[in-house]
């Protein structure tokens, strides 16, 4: 009698995911790279949430009549736009998502240096995201994401309070995230792993961590100021107590200029990492892509007032700032060149997460150019809040910061999930996301041009706006598949894609020589490090289709 | 453990906290001084030399061994610079008629 032949099944290796299962095993848990999936599930809802305002902004803008919405659900609609997408989605996006992820797993640590204080960061963000959707289910806010004084402290009776306080909470997950990469970066490096064998994604963290750490703690003081003033009727902000409009802005745009870096800086970091993975190069100029992260971050708190020029500040203090709007392009042009520079006679590979890279290249550089516009007092009183200010600042933060972020959530999905996407489907997504980006805010730069007005519901007055709304409006459905589509295939390869091996891309750097994916302590051994950063010329091209390893 | 409490004993926390105290009493009963516009320069003087308390006694900056901390403190300040010093050079120059 024979027996019955059995077919060895392959076993599955213990890793993050798979260590511990149920609801508690998350929400309970302190480790990096599973707090890092918390964060992308929640951010991802409140991309969904504050882009469903803008889809019902571009429908309304389709025609010149304001027949969609009335004028106060408008300003409410943008209002929510802008505070969701800024302080729930774009801040923590790269740093809280990616970052917590790789932080560790880069510099060669078990975890991040506080991992409860990291935990603790999600249930702020957690709590104040809850705020702030009550706020907004319960009659929202009116006064646009800038909250200007004195309108958000003598005038408007929606809920500033509340939203503010959200943001003030939410700020505190930003703090404690910043907190932590900057001590896990100092402290928590594996042996061999010094200052000049970081990769760039730590740097541009790292950068970023500074910001998070020094700027944030002004909005909160500042929001609790509005606060105070609207409750207590302090004389901070209004005049006939004492106090200065013009005040609000020096406090809120010390902080939300140098915001825009939290967002930036990481997708540059990530886009360093695919730019020399896919042209199997190193980054050229390694220290001068690093110290810009760190020129960037700093620089980028001396420009504030660029956004203040028609506010009645000094013309002495505006040209000050002229100036130093235009000092803060140049790091940023290093980064630019000197990645321009590494792509030069390189092996470049056209995989998604490059077509992203390149899409950020274009894109940020589209809106770094016309930052240098807004730079010039001249052209800044005349394009002040038009369309050219919302379609330059969305070059920068959507076409800049969203493209790295997707950029770096499809380099690294095969070791966040162990599996691989169809490369196919996400090149279309790469190449529907910058052609509908493009055609959504192109026509936003002509129109501010000719003088179309921001935050305006009805332009009527002005039928001849219809066409380059109807594009932008036209473009905004096509941008929406294509955020869509990496949604749909990112879940759908969790369950279907194929095994990704621990290193699909053959790219440098400690992250990939761990399992994908990777284990709860990140590595079986301490890993030493021994080789300078991006030591492409020792390693073979990326091998992502050829060798499907099964686990 | 022990060394720490040696570096700070809870007799000095207290002593941090009465003077707290007392400075706050000070900023209230200086409100009604007639100084001028040197009333704001008294609170905003007390107001800072509680801060630096807090932040050397009550924070560990005094005793603090690492680097890192140090380092911290002076970033911070000088980010604080960089917004009181810019933001004055608006006050400062502006045509107030």
């Amino acid at each position: 009698m024979s027996m019955p032949t059995t077919i060895p099944q392959p076993v599955e290796r213990e890793n993050y995911l798979n260590k511990e299962y149920g609801v508690w095993s998350w929400l309970l848990t302190t480790d990096h790279k599973r707090i890092a999936l918390l964060y992308l599930v929640s951010i991802t809802f409140f991309f969904f949430v504050g882009g469903f305002f803008a889809l019902l902004m571009r429908l309304e803008l389709l025609t010149p009549a304001g027949d969609l919405v009335q004028a106060d659900t408008y300003n409410k609609l943008f209002t929510m736009h802008g505070m969701i997408m800024v302080f729930f989605f774009l801040i923590p996006s790269i740093p809280a998502v990616l970052g917590n992820f790789l932080v560790p797993l880069m510099v060669g640590a078990r975890d991040l240096a506080f991992p409860r204080i990291n935990l603790l960061s999600w249930y702020l963000y957690i709590i104040g995201g809850v705020m702030m959707m009550h706020c907004m289910l319960t009659g929202g806010v009116d006064t646009g994401w800038t909250f200007y004084a004195p309108f958000s402290t003598n005038f408007t009776n929606t809920k500033i309070v509340e939203a503010g306080l959200a943001i003030f909470v939410a700020g505190f997950s930003s703090i404690l995230t910043g907190l932590n990469f900057v001590v896990t970066i100092h402290r928590m490096r594996a042996p061999g792993m010094t200052w000049s064998r970081l990769p760039l994604f730590i740097w541009a963290h790292y950068a970023t961590s500074i910001i998070q750490l020094l700027g944030t703690p002004v909005i909160a003081v500042t929001i609790v100021l509005v606060a105070a003033e609207r409750a207590l009727h302090l004389g901070i902000f209004d005049p006939k107590l004492g106090g200065d409009p013009v005040l609000f802005q020096h406090l809120f745009w010390f902080y939300s200029h140098p915001a825009v870096y939290i967002m930036i800086l990481p997708a540059m970091g990530v886009v360093t990492e695919i730019i020399a993975c896919f042209s199997r190069k190193r980054i050229f100029g390694y220290s001068f892509v690093a110290f810009s992260s760190i020129a960037i971050a700093v620089f980028g708190f001396l420009v504030w007032a660029h956004h203040m020029f028609v506010a009645g500040i000094s013309i002495y203090s505006a040209l000050v700032f002229s100036f130093l709007s235009y000092a803060v392009a140049v790091p940023s042009a290093i980064k630019v060149f000197n990645w321009t520079a590494t792509l030069y006679k390189g092996s470049i590979h056209y995989d998604a997460p490059m077509l992203y890279a390149f899409g950020f290249l274009g894109l940020f550089t589209m809106g770094g150019l016309t930052g240098l516009f807004l730079a010039a007092l001249g052209i800044n009183v005349h394009v002040t809040d038009t369309y050219f200010i919302v379609a330059h600042f969305h070059y920068i933060m959507v076409g800049g910061a969203v493209m790295g972020y997707l950029g770096g959530m499809h380099f690294w999905w095969p070791k966040i999930s162990g599996r691989l996407y169809p490369e196919g489907w996400a090149r279309l997504a790469a190449l529907i996301v910058f052609i509908g980006f493009n055609l959504t805010f192109f026509p936003q730069f002509l129109l501010g041009y000719m003088g179309m007005p921001r935050r305006y519901y009805d332009y009527s007055h002005m039928p001849e706006f219809q066409v380059l709304n109807v594009l932008s409006t036209a473009g905004a459905t096509v941008l929406g598949v294509g955020y869509l589509l990496p949604m749909v295939y990112f879940l759908w390869s969790m369950r279907y894609g194929k095994p990704a091996s621990d290193n699909p891309w053959n790219a440098a750097g400690l992250e990939w020589k761990t399992a994908s994916p990777p284990p709860t302590f990140n590595f079986d051994e301490e890993p030493v490090v021994t080789w300078e950063a991006y030591n492409y010329e020792e390693l073979d091209a990326p091998h992502k289709r050829e060798v499907p390893v099964a686990r | 453990m022990s060394e720490h409490s040696k570096s700070s004993p809870l007799k000095m926390y207290f002593g941090i906290w009465i003077t707290l105290l007392l400075c706050t009493y000070i900023t209230y009963k200086a409100a009604f001084v007639e100084l001028g516009q040197y009333n704001a320069a008294v609170a905003l003087g007390i107001a800072t030399l509680k801060a630096t308390l807090v932040a050397l006694f009550f924070m560990h900056v005094w005793h603090a061994s690492e680097k890192l901390t140090k380092l911290v403190v002076i970033v911070a300040l000088f980010f604080l610079l960089l917004l009181l010093g810019l933001s004055m050079s608006d006050y400062a120059t502006r045509l107030w008629s």
